[in-house]
């Protein structure tokens, strides 16, 4: 038998029981799952860009080497929100999210339009989302204010902390709306939906706010404030002949793709479709394809299963936390990445509307990578909060 | 320690439900993507293949044309084809487009337009049917072929300004044209698939077809497509989302087509064509009485065939084209030429589709029949300048008069009197009902017998099967044609004189077959028409003692290593249903017509007819609104040579000179009349019994000769 390790925090070596020894550190099993999807991603980037000379301009390797600069800046953000007093981050929350609707002011006043879109920011050289920081604060801001209403007393979250995450959440999102970016704005809502059943707000709010999405939903399409072309958009995943051009072309090319890689897949850089660039934005927002048919079932299946274990894992810390803000915080961030896996992958398999939102880790991009990477700074760092402290 | 409160253990079970629903969606993705690519795997793996490679065809070299000796007929030879990558242009701007485009067609001495016309897809609604491709879009689409090698240069050092545009070499038809042959409209031409013809080939799973693939389009070309085209070669390449080229996949190499011997001899042919076009041009020089005018001599036939077995040692046509006008893709303006009515429709072969008045050559054929049915060697007619047939008075030519003579003389002098009789007296003892449609004929009988009114079966496509206008096509006719003259003749709004008188007559008796009718048919006049083909191959049955061949032009097919793969043999089509001692008895007397007093005579003066038994027989058809066809039908033991020229004057004046000039060359008759068959143009004077012999490099010998067979 070894000695029995005992808590740093205890100042003398006192005997405790098994169950309560944790050494202070970070959930290894997330950052095991973090780097593997960050080195898959990279790699799938580089064989994304590798022959696609309309856009690496020669340099095959160019994609690969910015993606490295931007995991790389994504780690100094985690460590940076990992190392920031825990106290701090409640503090800081309206600051981040007064910041992140600057962000949304500024894409509306000096924004540039990609694929359709005027969500980015082109500064000193830089391209940045902002719309990418908003689900980070908001995840932040809700926690605040659930856990400012909530902690000790005996009652669950009610109407006021509802009404106030809803208009947390409608200002940004109608601005991200106008952009259009309707991914970001589906995300956000799954997120929001998902911060409000966390905090315990009743059964009837939930239902309540479920409903009248699908009413309002009903209402846009029927009084035609989407256009037609627009609903055949989101549609043409069931049937790719809506949209033959746009979402309907990348929808099959996608599925094409996918299919193409079998169990085994075609193998790192082998994939006839890649290589052949059929399936538009392939390093961004359809970077799975590339998984599909590379490394096949397996490899892409592996990938899914890397993303189950780190939204598992960001729930287990949310469990564990012993706060409501650390615990609304994390699950605000596993909602966000799970649906957002979700929508993309779901996409790139065709049972989800084409919608632009990236593949978290592993799409090319700045500013996706930092906001994710931040948000599991924080979700550490609410992790390392929890053991800190004896129960 | 903190103690829980409500918040905080009902977020904790909201969470454990949050974490159910959120791994049951990973789990959908695990699901939908092991359907993606396990279940459905094969048919993504399909449609992937589809894009990302594609399939060039390389056409196969098609296969040659050689005649008796082995001398090529139709080769083959090198062309630069300039042709646009669809897949590149469609990624262009408009205005890209038109650039490159109208540089091209600058370079290739075309305009815009035609360009333009020529890269659309048949399926393009705006598309011009007639110019539209009507491959597969991934297919280079040619838009000129056999342009200079300068311009392919130009393209090709000049890629950077042609984008899209393509500079290769193809296979395309040559015509050596040996003693300067031309025989287009039996060798035939090629042109482009049709898409009704490629939906055909895939529905039979044929792979000798792509959407690449000329076909041919008439003549042997189109007879013997299947043999002549060989099988395609593919290269699979990859390329990108942009058509581009990625790299080479595997090849499929092409099997080229195999080689057709036929039995055209180039020698005959060239002196067939040669005198065929020279006794033409005779007659365009020479007056005709009747009509005050010189002949039109507006077009002609030669028709050699070995009398043994059918086979076809030449065969001539006029007017005729040139068969380069089609390779690499007929212009508008060659096609126009050719369709051009002064051009007098050059596509069409007189020898297998002209149809003609047979004239007196139908004489002997109607001997034939007429010994068999009761008539005699002995049998006198008179042959009187002319004859009342039912109140119509029917005249011998130019008046002669012979007086009471045999069928022997009545060959050799051809007349025409005597024959109405013949005709009559067959009438009047089976037929004398002109409403009855069923009377026996054995004048008709005979003609059958002799393959005149159907096909004759030649390896040729689209021939015309000519016409025995007897009682029942006349009864046909009326019925068909009587509502249209009925009319005429109710209305009283005829275009012309004769049609006037014409009318109301057809329209009430023009059913019935009159003594006339049988006259008239009894000197191969009237509505009877036969084509040149036909009569050679009647001719060919008086010659071997009575059998009727299908005639043939293939001999065999050889593959490109010399493998002999099929062999065609003579094929029987019929017997003459008659005594030897009558065919023997014809045969004879159609010797007569080349000796002193016979119609052929004037032209076979001093010809060796001892040693060269030449038969023969002339015709001079009279046709309604036109001037006579004349026709010369000449045998030997071994070959016919029959000769038409239509509106051309009389047979022997037209073409006796051309028909002895080609029994010269067969025999090797120079021109003190000595006989050298040494000299004859075929070695050996028959047609060869073997075949050329293949080498198997490339080179092809001349077959052995043959023992010169006594005649």
């Amino acid at each position: 038998m070894t000695a029995i390790p005992s808590t740093r925090l205890g100042a003398t070596r006192v005997p405790i029981s098994r169950s309560r020894v944790r050494r202070q550190s970070v959930d290894v099993p997330l950052m095991l799952a973090v780097s593997a999807i960050l080195v898959m991603g990279s790699v799938l980037v580089w064989a994304a860009t590798k022959n696609n000379v309309g856009l690496n301009a020669g340099h095959p390797n160019s994609f690969f080497a910015r993606q490295l600069v931007n995991i790389a800046i994504g780690v100094v953000l985690f460590v940076a929100v990992l190392a920031t007093d825990y106290r701090w981050l409640r503090i800081l929350a309206p600051v981040v999210y007064l910041g992140s609707i600057l962000g949304l002011l500024l894409v509306m006043a000096i924004g540039s339009t990609v694929n359709g879109a005027k969500s980015w920011i082109h500064l000193a050289g830089m391209s940045i989302e902002p719309s990418e920081f908003v689900k980070l604060s908001i995840a932040l801001a809700s926690a605040v204010v659930i856990a400012e209403r909530t902690e000790g007393r005996r009652r669950p979250p009610g109407t006021w902390e509802a009404v106030a995450i809803i208009a947390l959440f409608g200002l940004p999102a109608a601005m991200i709306m106008l952009q259009p970016d309707l991914g970001s704005t589906l995300v956000l809502s799954a997120m929001v939906f998902g911060i409000l059943a966390v905090a315990g707000l009743s059964w009837r709010w939930l239902v309540g706010l479920l409903a009248s999405v699908c009413v309002v939903g009903t209402l846009v399409v029927s009084t035609h404030i989407l256009k037609a072309y627009q609903v055949n958009r989101l549609l043409a995943f069931t049937n790719p002949s809506l949209d033959p051009q746009g979402a309907g072309y990348n929808t099959i090319q996608a599925r094409i793709a996918v299919g193409n890689g079998g169990v085994f897949g075609q193998g790192l850089f082998q994939g006839a479709q890649t290589r052949a660039g059929f399936v538009p934005e392939q390093h961004t927002d359809f970077i799975f394809t590339v998984a599909g048919e590379e490394f096949g079932l397996i490899g892409a299946g592996i990938l899914v299963l890397l993303f189950a274990i780190v939204v598992w894992r960001i729930v287990r810390i949310a469990v564990r936390s012993d706060d409501m803000f650390g615990r609304v915080a994390a699950a605000g961030i596993a909602c966000w990445l799970a649906f957002e896996v979700f929508q993309n992958i779901g996409m790139c398999l065709g049972i989800m509307p084409v919608t632009g939102v990236p593949l978290p880790l592993v799409s090319y991009g700045g500013t996706a990578m930092f906001a994710t990477m931040m948000g599991l700074g924080l979700v550490q760092n609410i992790h390392l909060r929890s053991h800190r402290l004896l129960r | 320690m903190r103690t829980q409160h409500g918040s905080m253990s009902r977020s904790r079970l909201r969470l454990v439900v949050v974490q159910v629903m959120v791994l049951s969606l990973f789990a959908t993705l695990l699901a939908r993507l092991f359907y993606l690519q396990v279940v459905s795997g094969d048919t993504y793996r399909t449609a992937a293949a589809a894009q990302t490679l594609r399939q060039v065809v390389i056409p196969a070299p098609r296969g040659l044309i050689v005649d008796d000796q082995g001398r090529p007929l139709v080769a083959n030879r090198s062309a630069w084809v300039i042709s646009v990558d669809r897949t590149l242009l469609d990624k262009m701007t408009a205005q890209q487009q038109k650039t490159v485009l109208t540089r091209v067609a600058g370079v290739v001495g075309q305009t815009y337009a035609q360009v333009v016309g020529r890269t659309r897809l048949c399926t393009d609604p705006n598309a011009n049917q007639t110019t539209c491709w009507s491959g597969p879009s991934v297919q280079p689409i040619p838009i000129a072929s056999d342009v200079s090698a300068g311009v392919a240069t130009e393209i090709l050092e000049r890629n950077e300004d042609f984008p899209s545009i393509l500079a290769q070499t193809q296979s395309v038809r040559a015509y050596p044209s040996p003693y300067g042959v031309n025989a287009a409209l039996v060798l035939g031409y090629l042109s482009q698939i049709t898409q009704g013809e490629l939906a055909n080939a895939e529905k039979a799973n044929d792979k000798s077809l792509t959407a690449a693939s000329l076909v041919g389009r008439s003549g042997l070309e189109q007879q013997y497509d299947q043999y002549l085209r060989g099988l395609p070669g593919y290269e699979q390449v990859a390329v990108n989302f942009a058509g581009q080229v990625l790299g080479q996949g595997q090849n499929i190499s092409p099997t080229p087509g195999d080689t057709l011997v036929t039995s055209l001899d180039a020698r005959v042919q060239a002196i067939a064509e040669e005198e065929l076009a020279r006794s033409m041009a005779a007659a365009r020089k020479t007056f005709d009485k009747v009509t005050g005018r010189n002949y039109a001599a507006d077009s002609g036939a030669v028709v050699v065939m070995d009398a043994h077995n059918g086979r076809i040692v030449a065969m001539a046509s006029a007017p005729t084209y040139d068969p380069n006008v089609w390779v690499g893709g007929i212009s508008q303006k060659n096609l126009d030429k050719l369709y051009a009515p002064k051009a007098n429709d050059p596509l069409l072969s007189r020898a297998t589709q002209g149809q003609y008045a047979p004239g007196s050559t139908f004489k002997p054929e109607l001997t034939v029949g007429a010994l068999n049915h009761g008539l005699t060697t002995n049998t006198l007619f008179d042959c009187a300048p002319y004859l009342s047939v039912g109140g119509h008075i029917f005249k011998n030519f130019e008046s002669e008069s012979f007086g009471p003579i045999t069928f022997q003389k009545a060959l050799q002098v051809s007349c025409d009197t005597f024959f109405y009789q013949v005709g009559l007296h067959f009438y009047n003892k089976y037929g004398s009902n002109p409403a009855n449609v069923k009377a026996y004929d054995p004048l008709v009988n005979i003609a059958k017998s002799f393959g005149y009114g159907q096909p004759t079966g030649i390896d040729l496509p689209g021939e015309a099967s000519g016409r025995i206008a007897d009682r029942k096509w006349k009864f046909a006719y009326w019925q068909q044609m009587k509502g249209y003259y009925c009319k005429m003749a109710r209305k009283g709004n005829a275009p012309n004189s004769f049609l006037a008188a014409f009318a109301p007559e057809f329209c009430s008796a023009g059913y019935l077959y009159n003594p006339g009718d049988a006259a008239n048919f009894s000197i191969g006049q009237g509505d009877t028409l036969v084509t040149p083909l036909q009569l050679a191959r009647a001719y060919a049955a008086l010659a071997n003692g009575g059998t009727l061949y299908e005639p043939r032009i293939g001999r065999a097919v050889v593959s490109p290593s010399g493998k002999v793969i099929k062999t065609f043999a003579p094929v029987v089509a019929g017997h003459i249903p008659s005594s030897k001692s009558v065919l023997n008895y014809v045969d004879q007397a159609l010797r007569t017509t080349l000796q002193p007093g016979g119609t052929l005579a004037w032209k076979f003066g001093g010809f060796p007819l001892d040693k060269v038994q030449i038969r023969g027989k002339t015709g001079t058809a009279e046709v309604v609104g036109k001037q006579t066809t004349g026709w010369v039908a000449t045998y030997t033991k071994d070959y016919v040579v029959v000769m038409m020229i239509s509106q051309g004057g009389t047979g022997s004046g037209s073409s006796g000179d051309a028909v002895r000039a080609i029994w010269n060359a067969l025999y090797g008759i120079d021109a003190n009349n000595q006989v050298n068959t040494a000299r004859a143009v075929i070695p050996g004077v028959l047609l060869p019994n073997s075949l050329p012999i293949f080498t198997g490099e490339g080179s092809v010998l001349p077959p052995v000769v043959p023992e010169r067979r006594k005649s």
